[in-house]
């Protein structure tokens, strides 16, 4: 019997050794590197999955009681006070689960889209994975700037390497895979050294005041130590920055859209569905909860910020061309939506948080499989070069408006319970910035209906114009894998009890800990 | 008359320079590539026993004084025995490097080894006088090692450069050493640390001027902006094992003089001085990254990279608190390691590469690398990202701690400038990693076949590697030596 214990430093080590296996399996055949990240990624999500059926999420931190259900806490440099501590509860849980389904989506996604140096791709891929869920497990704030930092490297091959080269030199898009990567890479490398300072501040005034060099998540959060407001609001803004940037943020976006369009499928699915969600994490994480006051003074601003997000987000992707350029600025519109409800600060709006997160990781990531599935078909990603494409693909075009539908909020889908608990629960904080916010739903109509309208109805343009015979049919991989997430979505838009029950105790943590200071 | 003490605490010194005679005979009687190479890597390696030996002695006893000139203490140890094993490394590429070397080879071991007691004299000095002898016995046998590709007109000129530089910088540490004298009337470094202790906070214009002029000395010799101009033609120049060692022994053993003249004057960083090492601090790392920016040479760009390294060098060392110590020996350990690997690779793939009697230094040469030579390209990846201070690379924990030092005594300006040359830095190191991974130009430059996962040079460049990874993951081992080394 395998102790508890080890189950979390489990998942962090089976992508972390699969990718090392992937990259030497190459040698054998081209097969065997799929085969072993897709083994590696459904273990790491069936032991996550398993790890939610031992229940026990739904305790809410007692008197003195741990609120981790399952927590690793190893020695790796006491002269700095730095521990190996990985802690998991229902928040930590949910996001795992959402890593382990979307990191088997990506491994499937890219079965056939990658053909050179498959081994290598993997290894970039699992490793990128083990990067984040040791982010989401991490209770230590060395290891979790060590997590953070070390997803961005992989990414940054996933992109620079399997990218796609630029479409057309019209414009911004006429800018390559590196330099793309590079973007992408500097925007949050740059901003990580900032969380570093910020870290470095925080357990620095710790130590000032209390004697104990530390970085543990839960002495830190515990000591209350009188906080200069200045200093706390500077502290509180280097996290705040650096989550923004991963978000992302409105003035911290730029390096998404090129990301995106040229990354890989499985990149973008990784990106969108996945490496966003940390930094929303990290904001409800560490930011709220260890800077409460700061962030009460910062939330008009915040939530301000996730307004406008909203709307650039969504006036930008009704003016793309390329589809996936499209899909990432409404990724930007909805983490604005996050964005006000982890700064509106009800229970309501977190747990909208949550959903959001969840759900969109599952959308969007669906998407862009839909966006690389189409490309792998057309060779193209441009919007105005499709069109017709209902008759001629048999089951995408369905399939692609199953996940517009829940991307522009409709009802019984995951979305749509994710944005009506965040516009719910933050309309009492602020009526205002939400009802201004709401309009944005209609602007996400607008650009999804778009998107399935240039793509798949009217007659068929661009270079294949007198091209009406049929492309290829989705094969039963992509339609399982599409299924799949179909499946999640609709089990989320419709039933998300068991989700809201697991997510609430640790939204009380951070709830009480943000409104325990006064307004 | 020296005790018996003494002279055990000299033993590495003595060990050294008997082997570097002996060398010298074997050469002149029986000149064998291998068999010379082997001699100087035995002497080297007796060498770093007695350093341990004594280092083991030190930390149960008491830091041994040899007379007035040098004091051996734990301190000493960490960084003989560091640069040790530097030059040990530096052996390995070397011989390498010079498998297809047209003219003599053997005598590179030998300057190697004369430049080593030079570093080893000049970190254990407390003396102005024996500081002097020490730091120009280490820039002699360099002007040689430049130079050493005599045939090679860069070579000759790089070697012409750095002599006139480094001798400009020699005398105008004489005239600092010549300031103090005057005003303290002694060369002895505690002798003249008590004096101004005594005189207080303010320093007498004096000593100030020549404490600046020290400075800019040492600024010459480890290439801190505005001083740095030599730096990138003498790497370009100098034959891949010379600029390994330029890069690393050279530069370590004048920051641990730097770091032990501050310990010694602590006025230094109370006054007007510590205003200076910020500023060459603040420079040093944006110009540095600056420049490195757009260079395709590979040698060019190492050399720039190293100016802005000890620019964040000189960050933890400017906070001037109880981690700046630690943090910049740490600092110097992991640049070591990640330098070394770059240029291992580097003379690795000049010697398969050969084009036309040059060092592979254009990045053309590593395009696609990783395809032909995954583990080779891994390494210098590792390098890379170690010297961009990416975690799991040991080099991720120097930077760390810098900013630790830096944090702790609030040097806010200092750490912006940091984190914003380490952001310029990312470009440059990622253009080397992407070039790694670029497909290969469709010229057949593999001309020799070398298994160089089978040569010295490759087995060096595995340890690095091992070591630049494992200390990444796990660095308490290496905070430990530090710790040994500092107390």
């Amino acid at each position: 019997m395998i102790p508890d214990s080890m189950f979390l430093p489990a998942l962090i080590a089976l992508p972390v050794v699969g990718g090392f296996l992937c990259w030497q399996g190459e040698r054998i055949n081209r097969g065997v590197p799929r085969w072993i990240a897709f083994f590696s990624m459904l273990a790491v999500f069936v032991l996550s999955l398993y790890l939610w059926s031992q229940g026990g999420y739904d305790l809410p931190a007692g008197n003195g009681e741990t609120r981790w259900r399952y927590e690793v806490n190893w020695q790796w440099i006491p002269s700095l006070g730095i521990n190996f501590h990985l802690g998991l509860d229902g928040l930590s849980l949910l996001l795992v689960v959402l890593t382990g389904g979307l990191g088997l989506a990506a491994v499937v996604c890219s079965w056939r889209e990658i053909q050179r140096h498959v081994g290598f791709f993997y290894l970039n891929l699992l490793w990128n994975l083990g990067g984040v869920i040791g982010i989401f497990l991490a209770l230590d704030l060395f290891l979790f700037f060590f997590c953070w930092e070390l997803m961005i490297i992989p990414m940054y091959f996933l992109i620079a390497l399997w990218g796609h080269a630029a479409e057309t030199a019209d414009g911004t898009e006429g800018r390559g895979r590196v330099y793309a990567a590079n973007k992408f890479f500097l925007f949050t490398q740059t901003s990580g050294l900032l969380l570093l300072l910020s870290i470095l501040s925080l357990v620095f005034m710790h130590y000032f005041n209390s004697g104990a060099l530390t970085f543990d998540y839960v002495t830190l959060l515990q000591s209350d130590f009188p906080m200069d407001p200045m200093w706390e609001m500077l502290v509180m803004l280097g996290f705040f920055v650096a989550f923004a940037v991963k978000l992302p943020v409105v003035p911290f976006h730029s390096w998404l859209p090129d990301a995106h369009a040229q990354a890989p499928t499985a990149g973008s699915v990784d990106l969108a569905g996945i490496l966003l969600k940390t930094a929303a994490y990290g904001l409800l994480r560490f930011a709220l909860p260890l800077f409460p006051s700061a962030s009460q003074q910062f939330a008009p601003i915040a939530m301000t910020l996730g307004v406008i997000g909203i709307f650039y987000g969504a006036i930008m992707a009704c003016a793309q061309t390329d589809v996936k350029r499209l899909v990432a600025y409404s990724s930007i519109s909805h983490m604005g939506f996050i964005l006000i409800g982890i700064y509106a600060g009800t229970l309501i709006s977190l747990q909208g948080v949550v959903i959001q997160m969840l759900a969109h990781g599952i959308s969007a990531g669906a998407l862009f499989i839909i966006c690389g599935e189409m490309y792998e078909r057309l060779h193209t990603r441009d919007l105005r070069k499709m069109g017709g494409l209902w008759s001629r693909i048999a089951w995408l075009p369905a399939i692609s408006l199953f996940f517009a539908a829940a991307s522009l909020g409709l009802p019984g889908l995951g979305n749509f319970v994710g944005e009506f608990l965040i516009l719910l629960g933050s309309y009492p904080s602020a009526p205002w910035l939400v009802s201004i916010a709401s309009v944005g739903l209609v602007l996400a109509v607008i650009y999804s209906l778009w998107m399935i309208q240039k793509a798949f109805y009217g007659e068929s343009r661009g270079h294949s114009s007198k091209d009406t015979s049929a492309l290829p049919a989705l094969t039963l991989r992509e339609r399982s894998l599409l299924l799949f997430l179909m499946l999640a979505l609709l089990a989320l838009g419709v039933y998300p009890q068991p989700v809201l029950l697991i997510s609430e105790g640790p939204m009380q943590i951070v709830l009480d800990v943000y409104s325990s200071v006064g307004r | 008359m020296l005790t018996e003490v003494q002279l055990f605490a000299l033993s590495p010194l003595i060990i050294l320079s008997a082997s570097a005679t002996l060398l010298m005979l074997l050469i002149a009687f029986f000149r064998h590539h291998g068999t010379n190479a082997t001699f100087a890597v035995m002497g080297l390696n007796i060498t770093l026993l007695a350093t341990l030996l004594v280092w083991s002695w030190v930390l149960e006893n008491e830091p041994i004084a040899v007379t007035e000139l040098l004091l051996i203490d734990g301190y000493t140890c960490f960084f003989s025995a560091l640069m040790i094993v530097t030059t040990l490394a530096c052996c390995t590429i070397a011989h390498t490097y010079l498998k297809e070397f047209p003219d003599n080879r053997e005598e590179l071991y030998l300057l190697l080894l004369l430049a080593l007691i030079g570093a080893l004299v000049l970190v254990s000095s407390s003396h102005f006088a024996s500081l002097f002898v020490g730091l120009e016995m280490l820039s002699v046998p360099l002007y040689g090692l430049v130079a050493y590709h005599r045939k090679r007109s860069r070579s000759l000129e790089a070697g012409i450069k750095y002599l006139v530089l480094s001798a400009t910088g020699s005398a105008l540490l004489l005239l600092g050493i010549a300031f103090l004298y005057a005003l303290c009337g002694t060369l002895s470094l505690p002798a003249i640390g008590q004096q101004l202790a005594s005189q207080g906070d303010d320093l007498p214009f004096m000593a100030l001027a020549g404490f600046t002029l020290i400075l800019i000395a040492l600024g010459f010799k480890l290439s801190l902006v505005p001083f740095h101009l030599w730096t990138a033609d003498v790497y370009e120049g100098a034959p891949a094992p010379a600029g390994a060692f330029l890069a690393t022994v050279a530069k370590i053993a004048v920051a641990a003089l730097l770091l032990r003249l501050i310990s010694w004057f602590p006025i230094i960083a109370s006054s007007a001085l510590q205003n200076i090492l910020i500023l060459l601090a603040g420079l040093s790392m944006l110009a540095g990254n600056l420049l490195a920016m757009h260079q395709t040479n590979l040698k060019r760009l190492l050399a720039y990279s190293s100016i802005s390294h000890f620019g964040y060098l000189l960050t933890g060392l400017a906070a001037v608190n109880f981690v700046s110590l630690q943090s910049s020996m740490i600092y110097l350990f992991t640049y070591t390691f990640a330098t070394l690997a770059a240029f291992g690779v580097l003379s690795v793939v000049s010697v398969t590469h050969k084009v036309e009697s040059e060092d592979a230094e254009g990045l053309q040469h590593y395009r696609g690398l990783f395809w032909k030579q995954p583990y080779l390209a891994a390494i210098m990846m590792m390098s890379m990202l170690s010297l961009a201070g990416m975690p799991m690379t040991i080099g991720f924990i120097g930077k760390f701690y810098v900013i630790l030092a830096a944090i702790n005594s609030s040097l806010w300006w200092l750490i912006a400038i940091l984190v914003v040359s380490s952001g310029i830095g990312l470009f440059f190191y990622l253009r080397v990693i992407v070039a790694l991974f670029l497909h290969a130009p469709r010229i057949a430059r593999l001309r020799i076949p070398f298994d160089w996962g089978r040569s010295a040079c490759g087995a060096m460049l595995i340890i690095m590697a091992v070591v630049i990874m494992l200390l990444g993951v796990y660095p308490q081992p290496m905070i430990s030596l530090v710790g040994l080394g500092s107390q």
